[in-house]
This record gives C-alpha cells, sequence and structure tokens, in this order.
C-alpha cells in the first residue's frame, strides 16, 4: 500500500485574467499535509481556474503556488507530480483499465512488470480490480471515475485534485463515489484539492470549505462552521438555504416579527435589515388558540425529503421556510394555520434600502 | 428499403453487367481470353501507375489534410478559419476534371499567368521538361481535391479527440511526444489509415481529371477502358474493357472494405 505523501500547499495572491474579465483575483489557500479543502462556488466563480493553475494547466498572472515548500509556478504541468481527476471522459478509450493506471507509471519508467503490478494494487485499492482488462466504453460512469482516482494515485502525487469528479454521474452512485473518495483519500493521506458547485457533497467530503465568488475567496472554514456561522451573506445564502427577513437592528441584535435575535458581527448600526436566517432555525406549532401575530401564518406546501421535511409557511407580506423532523412536520398539514418561532442563533444581516419579499 | 434499391440500380447492376461482359468475347461466347490480356504490358504499366499516383496522391493528401484539419481543430469550433476551410474543402473536393486540369494549365502551364511570371523573375520550374503532362504532373493536381477530402473525413476524429486527454496525459508526467505517441497517435492512427484508403480508391477511380491533362500514353487504368472502348485505333474490345474495369472494381472493393473496417475501430474510440 501507498505511503501516506501529504504536503503543505500554498496558493498566494494568485491572479488570473481573461481578457478583461479576472477570473482569480488574489486568491491565497494553504492547505495542510493530507487535509482535504472543497473549493465550492457557482458557475465561473474561480474555483477550477484556481484547480487549473495548480495543476499547471494554465499560468497564473500573478502570484506563487508552493507545493511542499518548492515553489512551482512556473513548472509545467508533467513535472509537478500532481495526480489529478477530471469531471469526466478522461480515460484513455483505447487502454484497458490497468493500460490507463499504469500509464503515469510509465511516463516515470517504470518497468513493465512493476507497473502492472501496482496499477492493479491501486485499482484493488478502489475496488476495481476485477475490471482490469475492461475499456472505458465497457463501464459505468461511476467505475471510470473510480479507474481515473486510481489513475491519479498511482503516480503518488504530492497532491491530488478532483474537478467535479461526480457532477456526471446519477444521485446514488455519486454519494457512493464520494464517500469511497474520502476512504481512500484518507487511506493515502495526499493533500488534496476538491472543487464542487455542490454543497452537499462539499460539506460532506472536506477537511475544510472555501466559498468562492468572483474569484475571491469568501469563506474557508470546516464545513459546520461555513454551514452554521457563514461569514458574509453570500456565503449563507450559498451555502443552504436561507429565509431573508426583514427586520430592525438595535443594539447588537435584529429584531424580526417581535423576536430578537443576536447578530454574527454585532458591531453594525442600528436601522432597518434583512436577517439571513437558516430553515431549521425556525419551528412551527399549531397548538392552541392561533391568534393573529406577526409570525403566524398558514402552511402553503410540505416537501418530504426522507428524514426531514420542508414546510413553507404564508405570513401574508411574506414566506418562510421551516426544516423540520418529518414526523414534526406531518402534524402541519398544507392549509394549518400555524404559529413560528424564531431560534436565536446568531445571524448575518444585509443592508439594502429596499427589502425584499422572503426567499 | 429505397437505399437498397438504389445501391441494387446503381451500383450491383452494373457491375453485374460489367462483369457478365467482361467473360463474353465479340461473339458473345464465353471466354477467359479478356482477363489474359491484363497481362499485356501497357495494362500491367498503367496498374502499376495507377497504383503508384494513388498511394503518392494518398499519402501526400493525407499528411497535408490532416496537417490543415489539426490547424482547423486547434481554433475556435465556430470561427471563420473554421467554417471557410471546412466550406472550400467541400466545393474543392468535388472540383476534378476538365475544369480543374484546365485551371492548372492555365495558371502553372507552360503558357500560364504563374510560369510567365515565375519564369520572368528567375524560376523556370519547367527547365528540365514540362512535368504538368507527365504523372508528376498529374500527383500535384489531384493533390488539389485530394487534401480537401482528407480535410472533411479527418477532422471528425480530430474532433473526437478530448482535450481532457492531452491534459490526463500531462499531469501523469507526460510530455507533448508522450501524448502523440502514446494517446492522440493510436487514436486517430486507424482513422488516419482510413482516410488514406479511401483517398487511395478516390484517385484510382478517378478518370477525366487525367484524361483532359494526359491525352497520350493513358498511364492511368480507366484510360485504358476508355481506348478499349473507342475504335479509333482499331482496337474495339469491350470485353476486355470490362476485364480492366472488373480490375479495378476489385481493388476498389478491397480499399473499400478495409476503409470501413477501420472506420469501425474508429468509431469505437472517438
Amino acid at each position: 500500500m501507498m505511503e501516506r505523501s501529504g504536503v503543505e500547499v500554498r496558493l498566494e495572491n494568485l491572479v488570473r485574467r481573461y481578457g478583461t474579465v479576472t477570473a482569480l483575483d488574489g486568491l491565497s489557500l494553504t492547505l495542510a499535509p493530507g487535509e482535504l479543502v472543497a473549493l465550492l462556488g457557482p458557475s465561473g466563480c474561480g474555483k477550477t481556474t484556481a484547480l487549473r493553475l495548480l495543476a499547471g494547466l494554465e499560468e497564473a498572472d500573478e502570484g506563487r503556488i508552493v507545493i511542499g515548500g518548492e515553489d512551482v509556478t512556473g513548472l509545467p504541468a508533467n513535472r509537478r507530480n500532481i495526480g489529478m481527476v477530471f469531471q469526466a471522459y478522461s480515460l484513455f478509450p483505447h487502454m484497458v483499465a490497468w493500460e490507463n493506471v499504469a500509464f503515469g507509471l510509465q511516463m516515470r519508467r517504470v518497468n513493465a512488470a512493476e507497473r502492472k503490478k501496482r496499477a492493479l494494487d491501486m485499482l484493488e485499492l478502489v475496488g476495481l480490480g476485477r475490471f482490469a482488462n475492461r475499456y472505458a466504453n465497457q463501464m459505468s460512469g461511476g467505475q471510470q471515475q473510480r479507474v481515473a482516482l486510481a489513475r491519479a494515485l498511482a503516480i503518488q502525487p504530492q497532491v491530488l485534485l478532483l474537478d467535479e469528479p461526480l457532477s456526471a454521474l446519477d444521485a446514488k452512485v455519486r454519494s457512493r463515489l464520494r464517500d469511497e473518495i474520502r476512504r481512500v483519500q484518507l487511506e493515502v493521506g495526499t493533500t488534496t484539492l476538491f472543487v464542487t458547485h455542490d454543497q452537499e457533497e462539499a460539506l460532506a467530503i472536506a477537511d475544510r470549505v472555501g466559498v468562492m465568488q468572483a474569484g475571491k475567496l469568501e469563506q474557508l472554514g470546516p464545513p459546520t462552521l461555513v454551514y452554521s456561522r457563514p461569514a458574509t451573506p453570500f456565503v449563507a445564502d450559498f451555502v443552504g438555504l436561507t429565509n431573508r427577513m426583514s427586520g430592525t437592528v438595535r443594539a447588537g441584535a435584529v429584531e424580526v416579527r417581535g423576536t430578537s435575535i443576536p447578530l454574527v458581527h454585532p458591531d453594525v448600526p442600528d436601522g432597518p435589515a434583512i436577517a439571513l436566517i437558516r430553515p431549521e432555525a425556525v419551528t412551527l406549532a399549531s397548538d392552541g388558540e392561533m391568534e393573529e401575530g406577526p409570525l403566524v401564518g398558514t402552511v402553503i406546501a410540505v416537501a418530504f425529503l426522507g428524514a426531514v421535511s420542508r414546510v413553507t409557511v404564508d405570513l401574508g407580506d411574506t414566506t418562510v421556510l421551516a426544516q423540520l423532523p418529518t414526523s414534526a412536520a406531518s402534524q402541519h398539514p398544507a392549509g394549518t394555520k400555524v404559529r413560528l418561532a424564531l431560534r436565536t442563533d446568531p445571524v448575518l444581516i444585509q443592508r439594502e434600502e429596499a427589502v425584499p419579499a422572503a426567499s | 428499403m429505397p437505399f437498397l434499391a438504389y445501391v441494387g440500380f446503381f451500383l450491383v447492376l452494373p457491375s453485374v453487367i460489367i462483369g457478365i461482359g467482361a467473360f463474353l468475347n465479340a461473339d458473345n461466347a464465353f471466354t477467359l481470353d479478356n482477363f489474359r490480356n491484363l497481362s499485356r504490358s501497357y495494362v500491367f504499366k498503367a496498374t502499376i501507375d495507377t497504383t503508384v499516383i494513388s498511394a503518392i496522391t494518398a499519402l501526400l493528401g493525407a499528411s497535408l489534410g490532416a496537417i490543415l484539419a489539426y490547424a482547423i481543430v486547434t481554433g475556435s469550433p465556430n470561427g471563420l478559419l473554421r467554417r471557410l476551410t471546412v466550406s472550400a474543402s467541400g466545393v474543392l473536393a468535388q472540383f476534378g476534371g476538365v475544369t480543374l486540369a484546365f485551371a492548372f494549365i492555365a495558371s502553372i502551364g507552360s503558357a500560364g499567368f504563374v510560369y510567365l511570371f515565375a519564369k520572368a523573375h528567375g524560376f523556370d520550374y519547367y527547365a528540365h521538361g514540362i512535368w504538368l503532362f507527365d504523372i508528376p504532373g498529374l500527383d500535384l493536381v489531384y493533390l488539389y481535391f485530394q487534401i480537401p477530402l482528407m480535410v472533411l473525413v479527418f477532422l471528425p476524429a480530430l474532433d473526437g479527440i478530448k482535450p481532457q486527454w492531452r491534459e490526463a496525459a500531462e499531469s501523469l508526467g507526460g510530455n507533448t511526444w508522450h501524448y502523440w505517441r502514446h494517446v492522440a497517435g493510436p487514436l486517430l492512427f486507424p482513422a488516419f489509415l482510413g482516410a488514406v484508403l479511401l483517398l487511395f480508391a478516390n484517385a484510382f477511380s478517378a478518370y477525366a481529371t487525367a484524361n483532359a491533362l494526359i491525352n497520350q500514353g493513358q498511364p492511368v487504368l480507366a484510360q485504358q477502358i476508355a481506348g478499349a472502348m473507342s475504335s479509333e485505333v482499331g482496337a474495339f474490345e469491350p470485353g476486355f474493357a470490362k476485364a480492366i474495369a472488373i480490375e479495378m472494381i476489385i481493388i476498389v472493393t478491397l480499399v473499400t472494405i478495409l476503409y470501413s473496417l477501420l472506420q469501425r475501430r474508429t468509431a469505437r474510440w472517438l
């Protein structure tokens, strides 16, 4: 089996421009040895550009890339010792699985017998030992991506890059392969950068998640922190669902429909604001008398999501999402009058003159 | 069904008629003499010459056309260069016969404006003889439709090469040579070879261009058919002409079968 090969990776003030468009705008990011960092963001946010610069497939206009203490900014891709798994269809179609995995070893002049043995070992590692003699077109998408992972790891890379490797797969295969990638990454200990636009994927697989927007890193932190304490309104909006409820800031708290909720950043001036409230921070009650009030409304939809359900409540001037255990949500079918309660976890606010409807 | 009817009427039926006629003499009696006559020295020479011309123009046309096609795919997929080249190739691949021969005679022939201009500037490319009306000239003229044909048939294969393969090869430690040697080369080779065979068949069956350019010696096999069918020199031998046609059909059929086998292999990967 492979030795743990993690090294520190530093991206320092990376800038990449395409004509007048700045894809990366001074991105700095450090990956600890053996760590898996997921870069998350919408299309065009610069996450793939960051990964391609690290791979050496593109050149940075400014900034530095340091891998294991060595400045590799000017090194071509084939001299960086980086394994990469692409979105899809990157296996060489004229080679069987083990030949694909052995390709990098062949480039490193490993003798034929040794490279076949190591290729077969890697295929065993990803659970595809018996598919060694199959061509890409004889394997499913998930199997092809596992072969691609084995191929990337076979060269014992200093860094592993995963460029949306699950995006072309169906949901079930996707979640299984996600766990598989994490298992293998922990086993080999390679420092890994995982790029995705799927928040669930990023939160589930990474040691730390970096949320990007417009070529910049908005927040970098453990998944739980990014989710529960988003650093910016963009992160709050992009990671998980968020209710946008109008309120008024007063003395480091925001008052929303009669409920005072502390702020993540309390040092803000008083005045109108939009509070960003997670659906999990909203609870429902339908017992007793339903007097009219700012948090009393009518359930208009219940979406079953498995263990939890998402309930949409119409408050008259806005709608609010609440995420509840399915057993609790079942007590509030559509048409039921309910009273909302807002948990007083610290929230972020957005300053906008025109207060939009809740989303 | 309409396709089968079309093939049957325009391809199989004429072939059968030619096939039967090749075994008949002037009195419509069965004979093998027409095939024995294929060993006549001038027919044998025409077979060799046609094969050599076809092979040279196929290899040169395929190589130059592949380079041009590669230049196109490295540009923008919807760019002006691509649209222009593909459209021009579509026209030029069909641009043969008397028109093409005349175009060359009028431009680079011994009275053509290009020759006169070059000669006036000290470059007499006919100093050692006017090669335009010989086999080298035929090679050059054939290339004029062989290269565009190659662009048309090779572009889809080049389009099938995914950029991720090059990037994967690079990230695994390969350089440009490794990529072409181990990835793109093996993937494209069947398509290239198939295209060479197609171009070979295209040149092998060409008649009008050669006939317009060279009217002495009849170096091309198709001209021999015309010669055997005409009675100008008192050698009207329709059975023999059909035997030559059968020889050509067999060669082109073999080449086409090989081509389709290679195409099938290409389609599996690209």
